[in-house]
């Protein structure tokens, strides 16, 4: 397959594995920032290629793990609803909130659909005007312009009947707490490539400045990981801490200035709850109450409860690559994807979930 | 007044038959004697069938010639849409029944099938089918010698759900299964994988490729029988329903107690379908075919296999001793992960 085939060559993969080899003097830890990143080097077998030196620590860029509880409460709360045909993304049907999923409610009669775009949700809001048509807006940067454009065209073209349940969460602070840790393990990052074709990389400078810490932009094929793994390890060897960019084909300095300036037309920069790590200053993003009315809260009146994460669960801390999935005593026992306990067992994204399903050989003794 | 209406209208029959399934066409009167006389028995027409008795009587062994043991399967379709680029439920229904037969290396004979059908299906719609289903019989070999006709109030059902069960004959000698898998067998593949998933889920999520993925829905009796008249020792074979791939090699190093080694690049899947895979976040080795199976065969006999079953079979991986129970697939960059079964139907990922 043209554009994918040439990123997943063995024969290319292997000279970057043997350059890795030679840079490498001591031992380092990586965290890879985005979910599909930690999938794809699971799922491509990438850990066990590399020397014994290299650590990968999967990060938090999963928007289905992040999720906090108290939303899923709320697209509960809606999908249940009888005038509301409740729209979301595949991934995110399975996600348990405080009292089951959203398979559970559309196997009790709930009106959910799987839609791919947020624009497909808009059009089933204008062929069904007698319908409330909600889309469960999450994840990053990279999801969060789309979005965007839905509440524009629906305030443009004065759909009354459509709204959002708004849970964006931002990379940057995200990246800033784990950086702040005491305990901090991580030596360096490969930044999510898809995040950076709308943003840019101007916030990774700063964060490489404040931290001293390697930040390579990063794709999400086998060669883009291995190609940003030697780029980070160059510069940790060579003592610097500056943003490079290895996903040049996609990613310019300024990233997508269309999509950023849509992106603050229709949303507000807040603090968020994530999933497994708590409450982050100015990580998130809602919508400007100019578009008010395409806000599903306001629109039902719903209020955002404080939900309880499993006192059990050790997500947080794979999130910040401080434990490894395979550290947790639940791991493949009391929690798999079919009954997940938390954050990161939920999502094909999740570190737990990722590892759980495709075993890398430091998990298969495990389960 | 409505009342008498109705009363009149049901005593007096209309003049044009109904375009739609309706509540009577399973009410045991004369609109399902028109059902069955003006839909199924045409189509299926054959003489136990028209014998038209409350069961089919039929030979188990059809000629003095054939011996062997009878293998018997049943299984259910309910397809969203019912037809689809290269198929329709009436094609599964037939393919699918007679296809667990053939895993059996059994010759399939007879069919039975069973419709509940929706109150308010077009007529047009289940001709189609059904006239569907009599030439995927003809093409495989099969007759569908009984059937039973239910009808559910509008919205009890999906257009219609269709079980079929069917009878073979698996001749002396054949012994095929996962009691037989052992390591060192070559594991293979009929053809490429993921057709039949992609192009139902392109018409159900209104998804246009540029080219079009038709169905892989087939039968592979004549493919099995082939196989056995070639000399190929079959140890087990699996066809590749739902779960795909890893379903099926999943069930077998469990039952078998073994472990399957996979060479991904090895797997044969097809630009069109790797592409739509790639787009929705689908592992092509988790998605559902409806005419391809896979082989367990020892060492010796996978040349003869691979010439039998043509140009689209490969050789994907081995049966081995190491890591029973569990399918480990080496990747094209010489790491591996375990192809594990999942928890349910594959979710397409948010970005």
């Amino acid at each position: 397959m043209k554009y994918v085939d040439e990123y997943r060559s063995g024969a290319e993969a292997r000279r970057f594995i043997a350059a890795i080899r030679r840079v490498v003097t001591r031992p380092w830890s990586i965290m890879e920032v985005c979910g599909g990143q930690t999938h794809a080097i699971v799922r491509f077998g990438i850990e066990e290629l590399l020397p014994p030196e290299v650590s990968l620590l999967h990060g938090p860029g999963c928007p289905v793990c992040v999720t906090p509880c108290e939303i899923l409460d709320q697209a509960l709360a809606l999908a249940g609803r009888p005038e509301v045909t409740f729209c979301s993304y595949g991934d995110m049907l399975r996600v348990p909130g405080s009292d089951g999923d959203l398979f559970t409610v559309k196997a009790k009669g709930g009106d959910v659909r799987v839609v791919y775009s947020a624009l497909d949700a808009l059009a089933l809001a204008r062929q069904n005007p007698a319908r409330e048509v909600v889309f469960l807006a999450v994840g990053f940067e990279t999801t969060a312009p789309a979005h965007a454009m839905a509440a524009h065209r629906a305030r443009i073209d004065r759909v009354r009947n459509f709204s959002l349940l708004v849970s964006h969460v931002l990379v940057p602070p995200a990246l800033a707490a784990i950086l702040s840790a005491s305990d901090r393990r991580v030596d360096g990052f490969l930044a999510a490539g898809h995040v950076c074709t709308i943003m840019g990389t101007d916030e990774y400078e700063r964060l490489a400045r404040d931290y001293g810490v390697p930040i390579v932009v990063t794709g999400f094929e086998p060669l883009d990981l291995l190609q940003g793994i030697h780029m980070c390890l160059r510069q940790l060897e060579e003592g610097r801490a500056v943003v490079t960019n290895q996903y040049e084909r996609a990613v310019g300095p300024r990233g997508n200035e269309a999509a950023r300036r849509l992106l603050h037309e229709v949303f507000e920069v807040v603090p968020r709850r994530w999933r497994g790590l708590g409450e982050l200053p100015a990580s998130g993003l809602a919508l400007r109450p100019s578009f008010a009315a395409f806000d599903a809260t306001l629109r039902f009146g719903m209020s955002a409860g404080a939900a309880a994460e499993p006192a059990e669960c050790i997500s947080g801390l794979v999130l910040q690559g401080r434990k490894r999935p395979t550290d947790c005593p639940a791991f493949g026992t009391r929690c798999t994807p079919d009954s997940p306990v938390g954050a990161t067992m939920v999502s094909a994204e999740g570190a737990c979930a990722a590892y759980f399903r495709y075993r890398p050989r430091s998990a298969r003794d495990v389960v | 007044m409505s009342s008498d209406r109705e009363r009149l209208a049901s005593a007096c029959p209309t003049q044009h038959p109904p375009s739609t399934v309706q509540l009577a066409h399973g009410g045991g009167g004369r609109r399902m004697r028109q059902l069955i006389e003006g839909v199924f028995l045409p189509a299926f027409a054959n003489p136990t069938l028209l014998a038209r008795h409350d069961s089919a009587v039929v030979d188990v062994v059809p000629d003095v010639t054939s011996r062997g043991r009878v293998a018997l399967t049943t299984d259910s379709y309910v397809v969203k849409p019912l037809f689809f680029p290269g198929g329709d439920i009436g094609r599964l229904a037939v393919f699918g029944t007679v296809n667990d037969l053939a895993m059996a290396g059994a010759r399939p004979l007879h069919l039975t099938a069973a419709f509940i059908l929706e109150e308010g299906l077009a007529l047009a719609a289940l001709r189609r089918i059904v006239e569907s289903m009599r030439d995927a019989a003809t093409e495989a070999g099969v007759a569908i010698v009984t059937g039973d006709t239910k009808v559910v109030d509008r919205g009890k059902g999906d257009g219609v759900f269709i079980t079929t069960t069917g009878v073979g004959l698996v001749p002396p000698g054949v012994d095929i299964g996962p009691h037989r898998v052992q390591p060192g067998d070559a594991v293979l593949v009929s053809g490429d994988l993921g057709r039949h998933g992609i192009a139902v889920l392109s018409v159900r999520e209104g998804l246009a490729f540029a080219s079009p993925i038709e169905s892989d829905c087939a039968a592979l009796a004549s493919c099995v029988a082939a196989l056995l008249a070639a000399g190929v020792t079959l140890h087990c074979l699996r066809d590749l329903t739902r779960g795909g791939l890893a379903a099926a090699l999943n069930e077998i190093a469990m039952d078998a107690n073994v472990g399957v080694l996979l060479d991904e690049p090895a797997i044969p899947v097809s630009e069109p379908v790797r592409g739509a895979c790639e787009l929705l976040g689908l592992d092509p080795l988790h998605v559902a075919c409806e005419g391809r199976m896979t082989l367990m065969v020892p060492a010796a006999s996978v040349e003869r296999a691979l010439a039998t079953l043509g140009s689209g079979a490969a050789r994907i991986g081995q049966v081995v001793e190491a890591h029973p129970r569990v399918v480990v697939l080496k990747t094209g960059l010489g790491g591996s992960h375990t192809l594990d079964l999942l928890a349910g139907e594959q979710l397409p990922r948010i970005c």
